[in-house]
């Protein structure tokens, strides 16, 4: 299609699209500016420190750890799932996606419930079990709730494989394993990508779980120097170079990518290949499996059920409801806002592509990657310097879940808008209608579905979102998501229980919805 | 060749003004591309039915969206109901557009999607025309339906009604019968066409189908590579070809070189009669009906061919014969008896027409 390279952009919707992607991006410049504050002399020591090592090394050796063990965890686990006669594959694929229902801290919170002295554990089996702390808390609890993001991803791709290249490795006379290692595996390269680089994103965020296991990485580190020690001009060194190592992993996997030249196999037209018999293999599978679900959904739900029933403290219902409602009253704007900046985005990537439309598609993206603990010291930064009134207020974490969450907004918006031809607005133009007329009368009734789930979307990852609510709720503003942190955290877990419960059944529909959403 | 289309006037025959005139339209999508759209001048007239026939990629539906304002000319101008356009935005052109795929609302009933351009009428007017434009298609029991619901023909003729219940004083149709199956296809070109004229609106059809063009269109122009290369009758096109590509697209055709003297030309078929003057080396289309085949006289060696292949279609048949180095397609009566193999002796029935002069 030629014709679309040539159409212009109209201007009306280029500024509004391009104030936008200006929006996401601008409060990482503050970001720049708070740091550069640092006197010159300042500045080396700051750069320099040998803390800033230290904490590289503890984020890296995190990083790496959580990724090779999903690896090892997800990569089997996909091929069982997808490949061998295993009974009630549907079945273990589910169990084994949910864990992503669970939000870290919610996680944490279930180990701690169950472990330490007073935990269920104990009560059950007559002694207490160590609690998950450290480095080896960080890795177990992060593994256990992201690896499905690369689970998801290779059992996809395991399921697109054109099976006629295993037999044609086959006939040259290479065995099962051999087969996987030097035909499959290969061919396996941009899933495992993609999940790593999910996972990555994950780990570089994440606020909830080394805070509350005890571990310093760039995220805790922020924290800390921000709440604690008000040195903000480090916390924003801190954030940048967060900002940096985030950057590094998305070109890294830009990179591998671009080296990669598979033609790609559409689903539809590989043949399935016949099932692999487990035999002697079962015993192994169904215990990996079992060690999963036990760890990631049983440990958490117990904890749930197990604190719900403790009699210690009554259920405060009203600030139950506090909480949920003060949870809503920001996520539900954030969700309709997001939806809004989404629309334009959208509409430009799919009816105007352009390397320009694409660049502010991959601001908003960028907005999304960005740690957002970083991302909420940068919008501090900003309201405090453009927009003063606007810092401590319900608008300004309102603000940071839409930017923050622009991204997947975006998805089901321009799948809806690849549903509707742009033949429809030609034919409202051609019968009278202005331009934006002809959209809002012609296209916009088909969006409705993709910006209902936008918004639903983007609500449900406001609701169990942690460390933005955390830096840039008002004072005294606490939601779902802040209770558990701060109860775990004080290991009151009777009094996280009810909230977690809360949380749980949020992201399982968020969960639900992606899922379907993936579908399409 | 290429200055052919201005030749011929680029107006219709009636004396009434054009409802739609283009002149000099030329559209490039890129600079370093050639351009899509060339030089492309025509005018229809009020209820006149006019096609743009062409292979695809030919550039006339880029010309099509150029006229609705879609797309932005580079040069040349448009006038519609006698008022310049060039720099119109779409909705302000008073032009129906009926699209290859309809583009029928599919949130809004049949009604409501007649009704979407009938903004400038209300309440008892509004229902009014909406029940006429659908009583003119045939639609009124459909019209609470939505437009999933209808079969195919049924939806092409919503998108024509849409087009006209505004009533717009010119109708573009890009392909809108190339989605239709073959059965249905003839029905609904003709009912379009009584339609139009009883409507007395003038039309642009856009198709690459030649027969299409030839049955629908009270005049066509062929369009090749951006570039009108003939405007005319149906049966002046088809007749009197005026270049080699004009005369191969509308239907199969021999193309015979010659040399020109006066109203006859030396061929390798022998002295043929030709349909206007010319002289010198000519390139000439005599069409496969225009000769015939008869058992082989021993005095005329010169004109014995060979049979090729017989392709029999029931009403007609069509041999491929081969004489000298020349394929040559001939079209007989069914009971033609010569087979694959045999002697025969070519007869032309027909003057040829001269299509292009050779150096």
């Amino acid at each position: 299609m030629v014709s679309r390279l040539s159409k212009p952009i109209p201007k009306g919707l280029l500024a509004v699209a391009l104030l936008i992607g200006l929006a996401v991006l601008l409060p990482m410049l503050y970001l720049v500016l708070r740091a550069a504050q640092a006197e010159p002399s300042q500045l080396a020591e700051i750069v320099l420190r040998p803390r800033n090592l230290y904490l590289l090394g503890n984020t890296l050796a995190l990083l790496a750890g959580v990724i090779v063990l999903s690896t090892l965890l997800a990569l089997p686990l996909a091929w069982i799932t997808s490949r061998t006669n295993l009974r009630g594959k549907r079945l273990w694929t589910v169990l084994l996606v949910l864990p992503l229902a669970v939000p870290g801290y919610v996680g944490v919170f279930g180990f701690f419930g169950a472990t330490g002295s007073g935990g269920w554990l104990e009560m059950l089996l007559g002694f207490p079990w160590p609690r998950p702390t450290g480095y080896l808390g960080a890795l177990g609890v992060l593994t256990l709730f992201t690896y499905p993001y690369l689970f998801l991803n290779l059992r996809a791709a395991l399921l697109g494989l054109d099976s006629s290249l295993e037999e044609s490795a086959r006939s040259l006379g290479y065995r099962g394993f051999e087969v996987f290692l030097r035909v499959v595996l290969p061919q396996l390269r941009p899933a495992l990508y993609a999940g790593w680089l999910l996972i990555g994103l994950h780990v570089l965020g994440d606020f909830g779980v080394v805070s509350l296991v005890r571990y310093e990485t760039f995220s805790y580190a922020i924290y800390l120097q921000y709440a604690a020690s008000f040195d903000r001009v480090y916390a924003a060194w801190l954030s940048l170079m967060l900002i940096l190592l985030t950057g590094s992993l998305l070109w890294l996997e830009a990179r591998l990518l671009k080296n990669l030249t598979l033609s790609r196999v559409g689903l539809g037209s590989a043949r399935r290949p016949s099932p692999v018999p487990l035999g002697a293999w079962s015993l192994p599978a169904y215990a990996l499996m079992v060690l999963l679900v036990v760890g990631a959904l049983l440990v958490p739900l117990t904890s749930i059920v197990y604190w719900l029933n403790q009699p210690a403290y009554p259920l405060e219902l009203s600030s139950i409801k506090e909480a949920l409602q003060n949870s809503a009253q920001a996520a539900a704007p954030a969700a309709l806002l997001a939806a809004l900046l989404a629309l334009p985005l959208a509409y430009l990537g799919v009816r105007y592509p352009s390397s320009l439309s694409r660049l502010l598609e991959r601001a908003a993206y960028l907005g999304y990657a960005t740690p957002p603990l970083a991302f909420a010291l940068a919008l501090i930064f900003f309201s405090l310097r453009a927009l003063p009134f606007l810092y401590q207020s319900l608008a300004l974490l309102v603000l940071a879940y839409a930017l923050h969450f622009l991204a997947e907004a975006i998805g089901p918006i321009r799948s809806a808008l690849y549903q509707a031809p742009p033949r429809l607005e030609e034919a409202a133009r051609s019968l009278g209608y202005r331009p934006l007329q002809a959209f809002l009368k012609a296209t916009f009734p088909l969006l409705r579905r993709g910006i209902l789930a936008s918004m639903a979307l983007v609500f449900l990852s406001a609701v169990k979102e942690l460390p933005l609510t955390f830096l840039l709720a008002p004072a005294g503003y606490s939601t779902l998501s802040t209770r558990i942190w701060g109860y775990t955290a004080e290991a009151m877990f009777a009094e996280a229980a009810p909230y977690a419960l809360l949380i749980v059944l949020f992201s399982a529909g968020l969960v639900g919805l992606l899922l379907t959403q993936e579908r399409r | 060749m290429n200055a052919l289309n201005t030749e011929r006037p680029t107006v219709p025959s009636t004396a009434l003004p054009p409802v739609l005139q283009v002149q000099g339209l030329s559209k490039r999508f890129h600079p370093s591309l050639p351009p899509v759209v060339d030089q492309v001048s025509f005018a229809v007239g009020p209820s006149e039915v006019f096609a743009l026939l062409g292979p695809s990629g030919c550039g006339k539906t880029t010309t099509l969206r150029l006229i609705a304002g879609f797309e932005r000319a580079n040069q040349g101008q448009v006038w519609i109901a006698g008022r310049e356009v060039t720099r119109c935005p779409v909705e302000q052109r008073g032009i129906g557009f009926v699209f290859q795929d309809y583009a029928l609302f599919p949130h809004l009933s049949v009604y409501d999607n007649v009704a979407f351009g009938l903004r400038h009428l209300r309440g008892r007017a509004r229902k009014e025309r909406v029940e006429e434009v659908l009583g003119l298609v045939g639609l009124t029991v459909f019209k609470d339906r939505k437009p999933g619901e209808l079969s195919g023909g049924q939806q092409q003729r919503v998108a024509l009604a849409r087009a006209i219940a505004p009533g717009p004083k010119v109708v573009l149709l890009d392909e809108p019968f190339s989605s239709l199956d073959a059965a249905l296809r003839q029905a609904t070109r003709d009912e379009v066409r009584a339609l139009l004229k009883q409507a007395g609106i003038g039309a642009v059809l856009v198709t690459h189908d030649q027969e299409e063009a030839l049955s629908f269109a009270d005049r066509l122009a062929v369009m090749r590579a951006g570039r009108l290369e003939q405007i005319g009758t149906p049966e002046e096109v088809y007749h009197r070809p005026r270049t080699p590509f004009v005369a191969q697209f509308l239907g199969r055709t021999n193309l015979i070189p010659g040399e020109a003297k006066g109203l006859e030309a030396e061929t390798p078929l022998g002295r043929i009669a030709l349909v206007e003057e010319a002289h010198g080396p000519v390139l000439l289309s005599l069409r496969p009906e225009g000769l015939g085949l008869a058992a082989p006289l021993k005095h005329l060696p010169q004109l014995e061919a060979t049979v090729l292949t017989r392709e029999f279609k029931g009403h007609d048949l069509t041999y491929r014969v081969r004489l000298g180095e020349r394929e040559l397609l001939v079209q007989e009566s069914p009971e033609s008896p010569f087979r694959p193999g045999e002697r025969v002796r070519l007869v032309v029935r027909a003057r040829a027409v001269v299509v292009g002069r050779n150096k």
